[in-house]
């Protein structure tokens, strides 16, 4: 581009220089704004959100799957190495949880014989959505990553995102073929759980490092370090009994949990729909009513 | 009177190199690459590209070309809206207003002064985020995420050199 020279420019610069700077102010209270706007919570940033996501997510697709593999084959490579230390190690796990097997199973029986006994409503049906995690958008102050499932698929908001080895995190935006799921050490991360076999009622709670807190325990709660977390259930969002992780830290200042996933293998997400029973969703009221009150209405 | 039609969206598209060059390498740092604990401090792509192109190519990266690429990283990034959009333009108004003085300088100065640029917008994004979400937030991974940006710089403005010298002729 040509600067313009002669007298002319000694008028136009200035004011040129003032535009500018009037732009520059203009744009800078429009962040103040839109940081407005996004504490608000609008329907609108959440609908360009989600529209973003679903637009990136294609191309993170198209990326991620190859990547993924490529990073299969190195780890596996460097699994070769010691695959008979391993083995050995396999084998005696499985002797251990062959054993852990016979417990769960008796128990099992022994459950349904009670809850027959106790005439207790059966948990409702869980239904699994499973997604590839195509998107980690990273950075030292969010924690969520983006799956390659969405709306189409009977995604919704509020799902437990769940790996093999225990709770992610949940589903917090939802796209037509996209969305986002908050892993729960997520500073806006807050899911109520169970403690210890006392079962202790807490709420797991994030805070961006990698060992979430557990707040709003009862004072009388009596708590250990290798206690298990699992989901409560309670809120009827997520199903109850999910593993979360094992408390590490049981002071007075902080109780904190390792969760049981791993997070830099991530690579498939089960996002499971609970369906509460119909029985206690009062929204038209139909399931509790009788038939013959709805006839005379 | 076509050639020209074709010479100008040549030149637009040109032009836009130095964004959609930003866009791909924010959308590459998305990738999950399961490398323990790397997407916490992937390095930041947007405050570099601000930086580099503010200094080598201040018409290609005007404000409202700042403020959009904040607004796509904040929709993309899931955090409090408006924080990288501020910050972004801080950096764009710092280092824009010194522009004349840095364009002449070698890759070693301007990775130099990258440093404390990149620590001032590192924590102006960390007293934002702390100040929207309402609560503390430990800095730590900020701080490493910060020492993340500084070191991949050299690297990504490498590219940006190679980009600028391929299109930006």
């Amino acid at each position: 581009m040509k600067k313009p020279t002669g007298p002319v420019s000694h008028i136009t610069t200035p004011i040129k220089a003032w535009a500018h700077r009037f732009a520059f102010l203009f744009l800078v209270v429009a962040a103040f704004g839109l940081m407005l706007l996004g504490k608000a919570d609008t329907v609108l940033v959440e609908r360009a959100r989600t529209a973003i996501t679903d637009a990136v997510a294609p191309v993170l697709e198209l990326v991620a799957r190859p990547v993924a593999s490529l990073s299969a084959v190195i780890e596996s490579v460097g699994e070769l190495a010691d695959l008979r230390a391993q083995n050995a190690a396999l084998g005696r796990e499985n002797e251990r949880l062959r054993n852990w097997q016979v417990v769960a199973q008796r128990l099992e029986a022994e459950n349904e014989a009670l809850r027959q006994t106790t005439k207790m409503v059966p948990d409702s049906g869980l239904r699994f959505v499973t997604a590839r995690v195509i998107g980690d958008p990273g950075g030292a102050f969010a924690r969520s990553v983006l799956v390659n499932a969405g709306s189409r698929d009977g995604v919704e908001k509020g799902q437990a995102a769940i790996t093999s080895e225990g709770l992610a995190g949940r589903v917090a935006q939802v796209g037509v073929r996209s969305a986002r799921v908050l892993l729960l050490t997520d500073i806006n991360s807050r899911i109520p759980v169970l403690v210890g076999s006392g079962r202790e009622r807490a709420i797991l709670a994030g805070d961006n490092t990698k060992q979430p807190r557990l707040r709003y325990l009862l004072p009388s709660a009596v708590i250990q370090p290798g206690d298990h977390v699992v989901t409560s259930g309670h809120g009827g969002v997520f199903p109850p009994g999910l593993p979360v992780g094992v408390v590490t830290e049981a002071s007075e200042s902080a109780m904190r949990v390792q969760p049981f996933v791993d997070w830099a293998h991530m690579e498939i997400l089960r996002l499971a729909d609970y369906e509460l029973p119909r029985t206690l969703l009062p929204a038209d009221g139909s399931a509790l009513r009788e038939p013959q009150e709805r006839a005379g209405m | 009177m076509n050639q020209s039609v074709w010479t100008r969206l040549d030149s637009i598209a040109r032009s836009l190199s130095p964004f959609t060059l930003t866009l791909l390498l924010v959308m590459a740092g998305m990738v999950p690459l399961r490398i323990p604990d790397f997407a916490q401090i992937v390095p930041s792509m947007g405050l570099i590209a601000v930086y580099y192109w503010v200094i080598h190519r201040p018409d290609l990266m005007p404000a409202w070309v700042v403020f959009l690429l904040g607004l796509l990283l904040d929709l993309i990034g899931g955090g409090p809206l408006g924080i990288n959009v501020l910050v972004l333009l801080v950096v764009h108004g710092a280092v824009g207003a010194q522009q004349r003085f840095f364009a002449s300088g070698a890759l070693m100065l301007l990775w130099l002064v990258f440093v404390p640029v990149a620590a001032g917008a590192f924590f102006l994004t960390w007293l934002f985020n702390v100040i929207l979400i309402g609560g503390m937030i430990d800095p730590g991974a900020a701080f490493f995420q910060y020492l993340a940006t500084v070191a991949f710089y050299p690297c990504i403005a490498w590219l940006f050199a190679q980009a600028q010298r391929a299109f930006l002729k």
